[in-house]
């Protein structure tokens, strides 16, 4: 019933064509969004934006850019921590030798060099497949993570090796360093998130995206068909690299202020791949449901004996947590190991029949 | 999927959202501390004592005087496992009510400076955190009382001159830092260096990654260097690998100076014996042979000596923190003096912290005498260039074995006021003036 298309016809191509064939999709999309512009800075305080929902929407980006290179074109990458140091330190020394650039644009610039080094440790993609590539990109987290505590350069020299985002304003606002309001970060952070996803949505659903899925699915049979493997192999890894450079720039910029190579280690690497593998590889909707549920659900688990009237010991609480967040992982691979996004899909096929299931 | 999954996920939905509309806690009426602490993961050997000492001296505080002048103490814990990011959620849910924060941990504090002044939440990092916050003008909201990495460092090198015969025997020494390959770990290296160049000592610079479980390479550079004198900066699971493996190559243990993070039981306990006459730097006294442990004994754990001890009592961590804590009560008392017996807010915490000056006399009243040496901090210093105690490990307790050595302000003060005027520049800070 609600689901239903019934009713909706396509006259045109461009309809055919559309991100959102259903309206009720449309318009699902589109209420979310305003909520997410409007409703929630004006209800949110300080510890939701900066607590939970920077976190989320930076998370978000750099989920987006791994499922680009794995759900999509197949590569299984744990350099994503390395290639958000990349954005991250990047963003850092371009900011400081020339404060008055614009800082969305050093986000940008940054997120361009990231590409270029995804691209060279991409390079080893054309030979080595699978699990076994997994290890090469290993290789680029551990080397960009000793490249940027070894060379005091890229940390301006100061002598404890961080990084620290110094304020810089866009259009006479304050976006980054302390004085600039959470919500402001999060608008920003919202809107190149919001941007970056309609990008990569419309990427997946073009040529680009259909010769990755192509690699994936069979790299001999998409080579006998005209597709390149290596230049295919190599834009993936650079789009995927520039979104979690930009989305690393974003989490010392936007979110923590202040980091150290720490910040980007292989836990990071690996919490992304989680994010997808939970959300659902290939799936636009299942990087924000993965980087939804491996952000938020450790702190609402938390905070929970604690708001429920029940006061414990803070190690205690933390082993439950990791206990309960562990259960719920391995749960809901059980329940649906295609992911989060099948899960919503299944949901929707419902709704469509709902109230006369079969 | 069957309808009773279905709503069972609806109603998971429904209290994850209740939950975190609720948010954090309201305010209330006692002076209120957040504890950022870390009880599990890789750091807990050291987490749990600092922490241990917090709860037990405010507990011990609000027992037997009911509070300070009359208000009660409060505090909340919140587990950062060590980590940055949830350091983060930690501050965002306690900072509200908070009187002065505590992130115990040198990455945290890193990132809580600059919010800390914009939330007007004073900072309290005791001995770590970012060296240049000694200087008050550019830091008005960050403390590192009673003294520094760099100025630690500069007394170690005094020791080891003392223990030479002289400065001028420090010329051609070899000298290692192995160190934690962090914020917290390279604090003491720019000091190191610049005292290099001005002793004539070789310095050799040694990285071990976090954890720092793997420190086979480290300690093979060591053994072909063969250097006259360790010092280390390490933290957590790192201290007491080290300490193992320098007896694994016999280096002569009198002659391995951990600094005052990297001497505590957590890191020779776990290593036996071998551990036997390893030195550490200290600001604090260990041992639970002060009065106020014994106010502790009786007040919290009402003379149950065993319990006491498995809750760290007498622990170097846990003096340590008795210490801050004391500090801090210390300077509540300031405030409540000028702004009047009632629970003050982080603003005034601050001129409390910032007009701080603890007396032998008083040390003696608090029961600490003896354990620390005077404190006094000013606007522009918020240091104190506090003196360094050198201990030793005999195999079952720290024991003194050398006085109150002198930090070398001369050296170390400029490098701070430059380093702090560097960050100024960066962050377009303009230093305040301090009369």
């Amino acid at each position: 019933m609600i689901y239903l298309e019934a009713g909706q016809y396509k006259t045109t191509y461009e309809d055919d064509q559309a991100i959102f064939p259903i309206a009720q999709d449309r318009y699902l999309v589109l209420a979310a969004v305003l909520v997410a512009f409007v409703a929630v800075p004006l209800v949110a305080n300080e510890y939701w934006l900066q607590a939970l929902l920077i976190p989320f929407l930076i998370f978000s980006l750099a989920a987006i850019g791994l499922n680009l290179l794995t759900g999509y074109a197949g590569q299984l990458s744990l350099g994503t921590g390395g290639f958000m140091a990349v954005g991250a330190y990047m963003t850092y020394k371009i900011t400081t030798a020339f404060p008055e650039l614009n800082i969305l644009l050093v986000f940008i610039f940054s997120g361009l060099i990231a590409a270029a080094v995804g691209i060279v440790f991409g390079l080893p993609s054309l030979r080595i497949k699978g699990f076994y590539l997994a290890v090469a990109t290993l290789a680029a987290q551990f080397f960009i993570q000793w490249l940027f505590n070894k060379v005091a350069w890229f940390y301006n020299y100061n002598p404890s090796g961080t990084i620290t985002a110094p304020p810089r304003e866009v259009f006479g606002v304050m976006v980054t360093g302390p004085e600039a309001t959470a919500t402001v970060r999060y608008l920003v952070a919202l809107s190149l998130l919001v941007l970056f996803a309609l990008a990569a949505k419309n990427l997946v659903r073009g040529r680009i995206g259909r010769s990755w899925m192509a690699i994936r699915d069979m790299d001999i049979a998409a080579e006998i068909i005209g597709i390149r493997p290596l230049p295919t192999k190599l834009l993936a890894f650079a789009i995927s690299s520039f979104y979690c450079g930009v989305a690393g720039a974003m989490m010392i910029f936007l979110w923590l202020g202040s980091a150290e190579t720490l910040a980007f280690d292989i836990n990071v690497s690996f919490q992304v791949l989680f994010m997808i593998i939970i959300g659902g590889l290939g799936s636009i909707l299942g990087s924000l449901l993965g980087a939804a549920f491996i952000t938020l659900v450790p702190i609402f688990l938390i905070n929970a004996p604690a708001l429920v009237g029940v006061h414990m010991e803070v190690a205690l609480e933390r082993h439950i947590e990791s206990i309960v967040f562990g259960a719920m992982i391995v749960y809901f691979l059980i329940v649906e190991p295609n992911g989060f996004a099948r899960f919503w899909q299944i949901t929707k096929q419902k709704l469509r029949r709902w109230p006369f299931p079969y | 999927m069957t309808h009773r999954r279905t709503m069972l996920a609806g109603m998971l939905g429904v209290v994850f959202a209740l939950v975190f509309i609720a948010g954090p806690v309201a305010a209330q009426n006692d002076q209120f501390f957040p504890l950022l602490v870390y009880r599990t993961g890789p750091y807990a050997p050291n987490g749990i004592p600092s922490a241990n000492g917090f709860r037990d001296y405010y507990d011990m505080v609000n027992k037997r005087d009911g509070g300070v002048n009359g208000v009660k103490i409060s505090w909340e814990e919140c587990e950062t496992s060590y980590d940055t990011k949830r350091g983060v959620e930690c501050y965002e849910k306690l900072k509200a009510r908070a009187t002065v924060v505590h992130p115990f941990s040198t990455g945290i504090t890193y990132q809580l400076i600059p919010k800390a002044a914009v939330d007007q939440v004073p900072l309290w990092s005791s001995g770590y955190g970012r060296t240049a916050t000694a200087d008050g003008t550019v830091f008005p909201w960050a403390f590192n009382a009673p003294t520094t990495y760099w100025a630690q460092a500069s007394a170690v090198i005094n020791y080891i001159a003392q223990q030479e015969g002289g400065m001028d025997k420090l010329k051609g020494k070899k000298i290692a830092h192995v160190y934690h390959n962090s914020p917290y770990g390279k604090e003491a290296n720019p000091t190191l260096e610049v005292l290099a160049q001005k002793f004539g000592y070789e310095l050799t610079l040694l990285a071990v990654d976090h954890p720092g479980q793997e420190q086979k390479a480290t300690w093979l550079q060591i053994r072909r260097l063969r250097p006259d004198y360790i010092y280390m900066s390490s933290w957590g699971v790192m201290g007491q690998v080290a300490v193992k493996e320098a007896a694994a190559i016999s280096f002569p243990m009198d002659h391995f100076i951990g600094n005052w993070w990297s001497a505590s039981e957590a890191e020779v306990v776990p290593a036996g014996s071998a551990a036997n006459g390893y030195k550490g730097a200290t600001f604090n006294g260990a041992g639970p042979n002060w009065p106020v442990h014994q106010d502790i004994l009786k007040h919290v754990y009402n003379g149950d000596q065993a319990k006491a001890k498995e809750n760290n009592w007498g622990e170097v961590l846990y003096n340590r923190t008795l210490v801050g804590a004391m500090a801090n009560l210390e300077a509540v008392r300031v405030a409540q003096k000028r702004y009047g017996n009632r629970v003050i807010t982080g603003a005034e915490m601050r001129w409390g912290m910032d007009n701080l000056d603890i007396t032998a006399a008083r040390i003696k009243e608090l029961g600490f005498d003896g354990m620390m040496r005077p404190l006094r901090i000013t606007c522009a210093d918020h240091e104190g260039s506090g003196p360094v105690l050198i201990q030793q490990w005999d195999g079952a307790k720290w024991n003194p074995v050398s006085d109150w050595i002198p930090v070398m302000r001369d050296v170390v003060r400029p490098m701070i006021e430059q380093s702090a005027m560097e960050y100024a520049k960066e962050n377009n800070i303009t230093p305040r003036k301090c009369e």
